[in-house]
């Protein structure tokens, strides 16, 4: 009976807004946006701070990716032709950092190569990775088939190589994967494991895996591809001597991250003349990239939270104006016997219908905005429930804290005045 | 003489002791009702009558339970109603009293049933109910056919005919009719008096306020105003103080 009874209340208040179809709308409009906004960022924020766990788990909260690069002396001297640059991180460089910090569990050196290899009649360019079985662990991706690289393979400096999922499907093809030889350059690898990868960027950092990466132990590669690389570029054959691409470090704690990574930049400056390493946090990027994220939240949040209270004022203008035009109806109603109390819930009534309609069109005009970013921006938007529901929340909460005033307002007026109104 | 159909009952409804209403116009205070003492019995037709600001539309809200008195009692069958509050005389207009105005202040937005249903509604009757109740008057006053319609699609006659079935609706006491046929021709008005008359038969005391002899004349007894005070009363049955 009860129930039954607020369910008439709202048939008699949307009957009452559909006498007024487009003034109705028009009320709608700043609610509908509002809650449009507050739900596209909420799916937007969403899928950031998903996007950034994602990232923390690619890159590992933990490590510190310390590259080789060019220094700027030596980016100016290279122009010169049959020029051998030597830079970057040196094997030293990785035995004195392992052996001097306290807090670092593990390291893995990395040398990169470009090889073309090939087996058979199928060829593909691959980036051999010479490392230690140490990059499993920096680096854990799920293993396919066969194994990782184990430090048995280290000793015996055997040609085998574990590849991603990718590259094995390109080279292998349908063959029997583990156990193949396969060439790279001029020498014979035997493939023993497959391993997924996960490439791409995260935030400013180049995630350490690529999908044609090959591992092989890092004393092979020395052996086979040495030192110095030959760089065709377009004024001609460069060559390099790079040690080491990449030390990636493992701190055991993951607040002690940063002052790892000073330590490691403080030692790697007394050691080297040029600066041709870059030391990078991914922990620390991500923070910024957090905080950034959230300054953007922000920015949407307050113009989400503006334009809903641009809509609740809208709401209640129209909603005072229609209590001065309705004065003879109020009055008709007191004087048949309606209290003060059932004038002002009929028209808070109005205006919740009204937000929360505002609010529903509002929740399908924010589900397609984030949809629109994913598709044409490619970045990832996530709907929760939390994110449907807190803005028909709101909106209910707006059509009743912007009605209330109207409403009082309409249960004041003297039903012998209101009658005489014309 | 003419009498009251309803013999049987004839109680005081309504009874006025030293009412006084004032009201604080700027500076200056109007003695709207200045002393007034008064009482109806149940089963009447009073006609109240005076020029304008003789105080006769004041009687008439106080006695509706629009307003209250500065001063003063009103007995409303028997119980003092002078001190109740705003909610209380919600409830008694809700459950006793019935409105017929001038300008017949039906909702122009609702149709001629729910404009009827509209006490109902706040008595918290079911809508089945309410409808069928709405039909019952509706036939009574000859409408039973104009139900879907809105009160802008109808006559003043039935307009008027539409705010009595509305005022029917709560089977009140009583029946307040401020000016009823003022916005009606002769003819018309006529036939609003018999609807009038009719009720009345049945039993309904009434309260008219009129500035129209013709129309006072139908009544049973007159009430004339002057200044906020009785000047006299005639009629059949008058039992006045």
């Amino acid at each position: 009976m009860r129930q039954t009874r607020i369910v008439r209340n709202i048939w008699l208040g949307i009957e009452n807004l559909l006498l007024h179809k487009m003034r109705s709308l028009l009320t709608m409009l700043g609610v509908v946006f509002g809650v449009g906004s507050v739900v596209a960022m909420l799916s937007v924020g969403e899928g950031a701070s998903k996007e950034a766990l994602e990232q923390i788990r690619k890159l590992g909260s933990q490590n510190i990716i310390i590259s080789s690069v060019k220094s700027a002396e030596e980016e100016a001297t290279s122009t010169t032709h049959s020029h051998l640059g030597i830079y970057g991180l040196v094997y030293e460089d990785h035995t004195r950092i392992a052996e001097s910090f306290r807090n670092i569990k593990q390291t893995a050196p990395v040398k990169l190569i470009r090889k073309d290899s090939r087996l058979r009649e199928k060829t593909m360019e691959l980036r051999v990775v010479g490392t230690t079985p140490e990059w499993f662990e920096l680096v854990p991706r799920e293993v396919l088939a066969g194994r990782v690289l184990l430090s048995s393979d280290q000793d015996r400096q055997g040609p085998v190589a574990v590849l991603t999922e990718f590259g094995a499907r390109k080279i292998l093809a349908t063959e029997s994967t583990i156990g193949q030889t396969i060439r790279i350059g001029s020498d014979q690898f035997e493939v023993i494991g497959i391993v997924k990868s996960e490439s791409g960027q995260a935030g400013n950092i180049q995630i350490p895996d690529e999908d044609v990466d090959a591992y092989i132990p890092i004393e092979v590669a020395r052996k086979y591809f040495g030192d110095i690389f030959t760089k065709r570029t377009s004024s001609g054959d460069e060559r390099e001597k790079v040690e080491l691409h990449q030390i990636i470090v493992q701190v055991d704690d993951a607040k002690k991250v940063e002052a790892v990574a000073a330590g490691i930049e403080r030692m790697l400056e007394r050691f080297h003349k040029k600066k041709d390493y870059a030391v990078s946090v991914p922990l620390a990027l991500l923070k910024q990239a957090e905080a950034m994220k959230r300054r953007f939240n922000i920015v949407l949040g307050s113009i989400a939270g503006i334009s809903l209270l641009v809509g609740g004022i809208g709401i209640m203008n129209i909603m005072l104006a229609s209590v001065t035009e309705r004065t003879r109806e109020i009055g008709i109603r007191r004087a048949i016997g309606a209290k003060r109390k059932q004038i002002v819930f009929q028209f808070l009534i109005e205006t919740t219908v009204l937000s929360t309609t505002g609010g529903i069109i509002g929740l399908g005009l924010g589900a397609l905005i984030p949809f629109l970013i994913t598709y044409f921006s490619g970045m990832i938007t996530v709907m929760t429930l939390k994110g449907i529901l807190l803005p028909l929340l709101i909106s209910m909460t707006i059509g009743i804290l912007f009605g209330l005033y109207p409403a009082v307002n309409a249960a004041k007026v003297d039903p012998i005045v209101a009658l005489r109104h014309e | 003489m003419i009498k009251p159909a309803s013999v049987k009952e004839q109680k005081e409804i309504v009874e006025l002791k030293d009412a006084q209403k004032i009201y604080q116009m700027g500076m200056e205070e109007v003695r709207a009702l200045a002393g007034v003492n008064i009482s109806f019995k149940s089963g009447s037709f009073w006609a109240i009558m005076g020029p304008s600001g003789s105080g006769k539309s004041t009687m008439m809200n106080i006695l509706g339970c629009l307003d209250r008195l500065t001063s003063g009692q009103y007995y409303l069958e028997g119980k003092d109603v002078s001190m109740l509050d705003d909610d209380s005389l919600s409830e008694l207009r809700l459950r006793y009293l019935g409105f017929i105005f001038q300008s017949f202040n039906l909702i122009p937005q609702l149709t001629v049933q729910k404009n009827i249903e509209l006490p109902l509604y706040y008595l918290g009757w079911d809508s089945a109910r309410s409808a069928e109740r709405a039909k019952e008057i509706a036939e009574e006053v000859r409408l039973g056919d104009r139900l879907s319609h809105r009160p802008t699609e109808l006559s003043g006659g039935q307009m008027q005919r539409v705010a009595i079935a509305r005022a029917l609706a709560n089977d009140p006491q009583i029946l307040f009719a401020d000016e009823p046929t003022g916005n009606l021709d002769t003819a018309t008005g006529e036939q609003i008096m018999d609807v009038l008359l009719k009720l009345n038969g049945q039993g309904k005391t009434i309260i008219m306020v009129t500035h129209e002899s013709t129309i006072a004349s139908h009544a049973h007894n007159r009430l004339h105003m002057l200044d906020g005070k009785i000047d006299r009363i005639e009629g059949s049955c008058n039992e006045a103080n």
